[in-house]
């Protein structure tokens, strides 16, 4: 059983969706990004770490611009790595995806990168351009280092696409609410809630939904019919507000994890 | 040669199923496409392949090519220029009489056909001369379609001639401030934009790269280029040239004249844009100093760090200051079919200034790299041999750039 699935499980038991959250990794700067982390690690049942990229194709402006702090601050992959390691220390039981662009471990070397990314603690890899058409490249080997291969539907997934998606993907679905870019709008509560009932027809993956969750209110209508609410942005776009001082930010970035996991759990 | 030229319809040398151009076992192209881009992608697939074979369609793009693009565009025996450069003949393929100027309107009415034929009634795209902002606009404007582009700031700064025109036609034009403001993040921008928008909305990729089908697609429309050149070459000269040359950013007027001529015996030759000097780290050559990598959907050569992190890139051309490159023609230099070579900004200018001179002849800046390395290879060999170069568009949208350069006050003289 991978980290994960006792993630869902343990989640499940307690009659609620997990919480899943996304910062970029080196935002604003290195060291304030290593308290960040932990922070919303307390309240995450799973953390995506994002690793910046210069070109983030699927990204809004919000977190395009915390991939540009962390690459003018000098975070370098080496530091996405030290930095999951730090987190993994203190967080044992989190999930830990590392997500971003394909360029970043094809370079690395996919090999390299796997186990590099084992040794920090991760648990899966969420690569946003590589659909299932190119795993070739990388599968066999994250396969082989035992990370999770997570993988995206969305809305203008057909049904062959889903069954393609979910063949491929190990850890679970992640489903794209809205056909568009990290930050947008949520789309409808109903259409979603459709969607991902017509995911569960092809697998038996946990389903998660992310793109556009802003409220604790909207964490909550995701969260009775998924298995994992997906906040990014609203977790981001706490550290731009509070840049001055990274004490605040923190308390920032704290409540915003409470009241979206406090949702979670009503 | 006159409008009645039959073009070769067969598709030669095509990817494999997955839009994967191979080359001794290395992989380029594909499609690195988030989930929500891969349904759009696909259809696009579909509706090209089986438009290639509508008659009705191919009726209607090539008689837009003759009567509203004027094609043929002529070969030309430039004699003076020959002469300058002292050595083979040069021949000119004068893409900058095609409409608009440049060779991009082959592509954008190929694409905008496909727009219609699939009920698109919007269409974006990005640019970094403008060039292939005005071939989208100007299609737009004949189909009566929305029309959106997307431009670097920076961009807009150097080429503020084309953004003039691209609003004329009824285009939006739309700054792109993210990254290094140029065409690279002009992309981002529109494939974000097209994320959110791809029921309604037709991306008009501007280059034979980004993800399958574009690089095959775009360079099935600009195939006329070399399919022409050749015929006219032989007609004119009675023989195939012995070289032929094309500048790359994207590698879409390269591969449209090198692709109908690689299964002859010629020398192709690709020109990247080599700004201050290849030893720099200011140049945009990603065939002659980049390495593998996967950016804007596709696997091919990247201008990236040792993390792969795309790196800035400086050419005095807007059109070629980008940081990758079409897959086919990774593949071909990998193969070894394709040779690669590079002119620096002031080689560039030089060529532009040479030209212009000799030959009544303004050429833009991005093909003025092509006219500079053809020049130097030409002067290599023997009178009786033959160097094609693309001339892939017309300089009048660089004038602000030259004078810059020149320093040149606007009584024309120099300061
Ligand atoms: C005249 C001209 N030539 C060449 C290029 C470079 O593009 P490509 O490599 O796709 O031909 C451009 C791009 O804007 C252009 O305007």
């Amino acid at each position: 059983m991978s980290r994960l699935s006792d993630v869902f499980s343990r989640c499940k038991s307690e009659h609620r969706a997990a919480l899943v959250s996304y910062l970029t990794a080196g935002d604003p700067d290195i060291k304030t990004s290593e308290t960040l982390l932990n922070t919303l690690a307390e309240q995450s049942d799973i953390l995506e770490i994002g690793m910046p990229f210069s070109d983030p194709m699927a990204d809004g402006p919000v977190i395009q611009a915390a991939s540009e702090r962390a690459l003018a601050a000098g975070t370098h992959i080496q530091d996405v790595f030290r930095l999951t390691t730090q987190v993994r220390q203190q967080h044992p039981d989190l999930g830990i995806i590392l997500m971003g662009y394909a360029n970043i471990p094809f370079v690395l070397g996919f090999e390299n990168f796997a186990k590099q990314a084992v040794e920090a603690g991760a648990d899966a890899v969420l690569l946003v351009d590589i659909p299932p058409e190119e795993g070739h490249i990388c599968d066999a080997i994250f396969q082989q280092y035992g990370l999770d291969r997570i993988l995206l539907l969305s809305p203008t997934s057909t049904e062959e696409r889903i069954q393609l998606v979910c063949k491929h993907a190990s850890g679970f679905i992640y489903y794209v609410s809205l056909n568009g870019i990290t930050g947008a709008d949520m789309g409808e509560m109903t259409t979603i809630q459709q969607q991902v009932s017509n995911i569960r027809v092809h697998t038996d993956l946990p389903v998660c939904v992310g793109f556009g969750v802003k409220t604790a209110k909207q964490a909550q209508e995701v969260g009775t019919f998924s298995d994992g609410v997906v906040v990014g942005s609203h977790f981001v776009s706490t550290i731009p507000q509070h840049i001055a001082d990274s004490e605040i930010m923190n308390q920032a970035l704290k409540q915003a994890s409470l009241s979206i996991k406090e949702a979670l759990l009503a | 040669m006159s409008t009645d030229f039959t073009y070769d319809l067969t598709i030669h040398h095509a990817p494999d199923e997955g839009g994967h151009f191979l080359a001794n076992g290395t992989l380029f192209g594909g499609c690195f496409a988030a989930e929500t881009l891969m349904q759009p992608l696909k259809e696009i697939e579909t509706a090209f392949f089986e438009a290639w074979v509508d008659d009705e369609f191919q009726a209607e793009r090539i008689s837009l090519l003759k009567h509203y693009a004027g094609r043929a565009t002529p070969l030309y025996h430039a004699q003076r220029l020959s002469k300058a450069a002292g050595g083979a003949q040069i021949y000119l393929k004068r893409e900058d009489l095609n409409h608009t100027g440049a060779h991009k309107l082959n592509n954008t009415i190929g694409q905008a056909l496909l727009a219609r034929r699939m009920g698109k009634k919007k269409v974006i795209a990005e640019t970094g001369a403008g060039q292939h902002g005005v071939a989208t606009a100007t299609v737009a404007a004949l189909f009566d379609m929305q029309c959106d582009i997307y431009m670097g700031r920076e961009d807009m700064r150097r080429q503020a001639p084309n953004v003039f025109r691209m609003k004329l036609l009824g285009a939006n034009v739309i700054p792109v401030d993210s990254g290094t403001a140029t065409l690279k993040d002009a992309v981002n921008e529109a494939l974000r934009v097209w994320v959110a928008n791809c029921e309604d909305t037709f991306y008009i990729f501007g280059t034979a790269a980004g993800p399958h089908p574009f690089p095959i697609m775009v360079r099935q429309f600009h195939t006329v280029i070399g399919q022409e050149a050749r015929a006219q070459c032989l007609e004119q000269a009675g023989k195939l040239p012995d070289v032929a040359v094309a500048c790359v950013g994207g590698g879409s007027n390269a591969i449209g004249l090198l692709h109908p001529l690689q299964d002859d015996d010629i020398r192709l030759v690709a020109v990247e844009a080599a700004g201050y000097g290849l030893e720099t780290k200011e140049h945009a050559a990603a065939l002659c100093k980049g390495k593998a990598g996967i950016i804007h959907g596709s696997l091919s050569y990247l201008l990236e760090n040792d993390e792969g992190q795309v790196q800035p890139t400086h050419s005095i051309s807007a059109g070629l200051d980008y940081p990758g490159v079409g897959p086919e023609l990774a593949a071909m230099m990998e193969s070894g079919r394709l040779e690669v070579d590079s002119a620096t900004d002031d080689e560039a200018l030089a060529a532009f200034q040479i030209l212009t001179k000799v030959e009544g002849i303004i050429p833009a800046l991005e093909s003025s790299h092509a006219i500079a390395a053809g020049m130097r290879i030409a002067a290599r060999m023997k009178p009786e041999q033959i160097v094609l170069i693309n001339l892939s568009g017309r300089g009048d949208k660089d004038l602000g750039t030259v004078m810059e350069k020149l320093a040149i006050n606007a009584e024309g003289e120099a300061t």
